[in-house]
């Protein structure tokens, strides 16, 4: 049989991916579980007349990307948990300046240092943001490859379109397995001129605008609080409108659930298996699987079979993060209940399936 | 055939994931859903090295198991640790050049394997793990033996390529 698709590890997968999409500068600094990305990106990045640099930290990264990416250029970053969180104060600052940027996180247990097992602890991180100031920035959580490549591919296209950092929350599962992908076509990608036509906005160079004197100011400073004020209820706007249009999840079985799981990525794989698991018991529960974490998918929880579920479980990888959005989103409806391993342990499916029987065994 | 699930596991330089990426490859060509496992960290510098594999007609939910059809030791620590995962009438293959004790279970197909005799026989050492997969593939009939030449074809490639025959000599078992 003739097979038009590639196996691929996660992190090679993730770096074609975004090189495919359009990416030409990346800016990063070793990391595991995603240590395979930068290297992935100083070997195939240059000849697709891209520029990789490893930086000296994520701070320099960051900023990095800041300034490639306020010149108009296509960037993608990479890092993992603590990694990231170094760059937080660079996020911050992109928001402000509407700075596009593609970033990945393959997160791993922590706090601090942590470990560099898979985790989820970093979706407060993610969707809270660790930069200060009011800022959105749109994640996505692949539960497989394939997904995360797709995200990936999208990602540079949407960040230009949003003027705003984009993130891809893989883990260290993702990251590390292989499974087969379908690679897309690679996009046309702009020159330097083109750029400096189309992206009116980006501080592109004299030169490439023809001599034009049109002076173009990317920046986060703001001093006059009226100014600074109007500035964040625009970017708002702008976040408002992205939660009606980025808001993305899957459900999965839940019609006549009598429990429903709410999991993302590879937690999300782990809890299909438990609904497999359970079924063979004879209970039947049903999965929401958000792919977009902020915009959470509050109205996924309205497809609930309010009639027959009695119970919602948050599965996660952390001491329970995401169920603190699964609570604004069931709104009281229903009792939700937590599913976890944290600090890099994952659980097997029987261990997620043994804990949904005990939390229905709780409620008779 | 609906879902298999593999370990296999060494120590580092075993070739043990080369194993599980060669089954993953081959399930892959023959049109099947594949997934590939590996562990990561400290334990794999000169320590224990293993993956999971599964494949599936069907899209894989979890890559991650707790129970398995096929498990495949190459030294006394990882027989210890997967031998209790074999699903009953499981296969355990191990290698019987490292490992002097039989399988404690009754309940499993056992196969004890004198890999690095045989792969000494023909000359090289480092085939230790293609004498492994070769009784793999031709006990569980996992995926074709064609299949996995067709793999060896794209994993050896160019000056790797003089590799080919002795790759399919230590498989066949010859």
């Amino acid at each position: 049989m003739i097979t038009d698709k590639v196996l691929m590890k996660g992190n090679e997968a993730f770096g074609e991916a975004a090189i495919r999409g359009g990416a030409r500068f990346y800016f990063g600094y070793p990391i595991t579980p995603q240590s395979e990305v930068p290297e992935y990106m100083s070997r195939e990045l240059p000849k697709h007349g891209g520029v990789f640099i490893q930086a000296e930290s994520e701070l320099g990264a960051i900023n990095m990307a800041y300034g490639a990416g306020a010149a108009g250029g296509n960037v993608f970053i990479s890092s993992s948990s603590p990694g990231i969180a170094l760059m937080q104060e660079g996020m911050s600052f992109l928001c402000s300046a509407e700075v596009p940027l593609l970033a990945l996180n393959a997160s791993r247990g922590g706090p601090g240092i942590g470990g560099i097992q898979p985790g989820q602890a970093d979706y407060y991180q993610v969707t809270r943001g660790g930069g200060n100031g009011d800022y959105r920035i749109p994640v996505f959580a692949p539960s497989n490859i394939q997904e995360a490549v797709d995200l990936l591919y999208e990602g540079t296209e949407m960040a230009q379109k949003w003027r705003n950092p984009i993130m891809v929350l893989a883990d260290g599962m993702i990251a590390q397995m292989m499974e087969p992908v379908r690679l897309p076509e690679f996009k046309p990608v702009l020159g330097p001129k083109e750029i400096a036509a189309s992206r009116d906005w980006a501080s592109t160079g004299y030169n490439d605008r023809g001599g034009v004197q049109n002076r173009r100011v990317v920046k986060s400073l703001r001093m006059q609080p009226e100014d600074l004020e109007k500035h964040c209820e625009y970017l708002f706007e702008k976040y408002a409108r992205a939660e009606k249009e980025l808001c993305r999840y899957e459900t999965e079985n839940l019609k006549g659930a009598e429990v429903v799981f709410v999991a993302f990525g590879t937690m999300a794989r782990i809890a299909r298996e438990a609904i497999e698991i359970l079924a063979a018991q004879g209970i039947k529960a049903g999965l929401i699987r958000p792919i977009s974490l902020w915009p959470f998918p509050n109205k996924a929880f309205d497809e609930i079979d309010f009639g027959t579920t009695k119970a919602v479980i948050s599965a996660e990888l952390s001491m329970g993060q995401m169920i603190s959005d699964v609570q604004i989103a069931v709104r009281g409806r229903l009792p939700v209940y937590l599913a976890h391993r944290t600090g890099g342990m994952v659980p097997v499916s029987p261990e997620v399936a043994a804990r949904a029987k005990a939390v229905l065994e709780g409620l008779k | 055939m609906s879902t298999y699930k593999m370990f296999f596991a060494g120590s580092g330089g075993q070739g043990v994931l080369m194993m599980g990426q060669i089954i993953c490859y081959a399930a892959m060509l023959e049109g099947k859903e594949v997934t590939f496992l590996p562990s990561y960290g400290p334990e794999m510098r000169g320590g224990t090295a293993n993956c999971t594999v599964v494949v599936s007609d069907k899209p894989v939910s979890c890559p991650l198991i707790y129970e398995a059809d096929i498990a495949v030791a190459m030294n006394l620590p990882s027989m210890d640790k997967f031998e209790p995962m074999v699903k009953k009438d499981g296969w355990l293959f191990y290698n019987k050049s490292l490992i002097d004790r039989a399988a404690n279970r009754d309940d499993i197909q056992a196969v004890a394997v004198p890999v690095a005799e045989r792969a000494a026989a023909l000359g090289s050492d480092k085939v230790a793990n293609m004498v492994m997969l070769g009784e793999v593939v031709r006990k569980t009939g996992i995926v074709s033996v064609e299949s996995v030449f067709t793999v060896f074809e794209k994993v050896f490639s160019g000056r790797k390529a003089a590799f080919i025959p002795l790759n399919k000599q230590a498989f066949l078992g010859e």
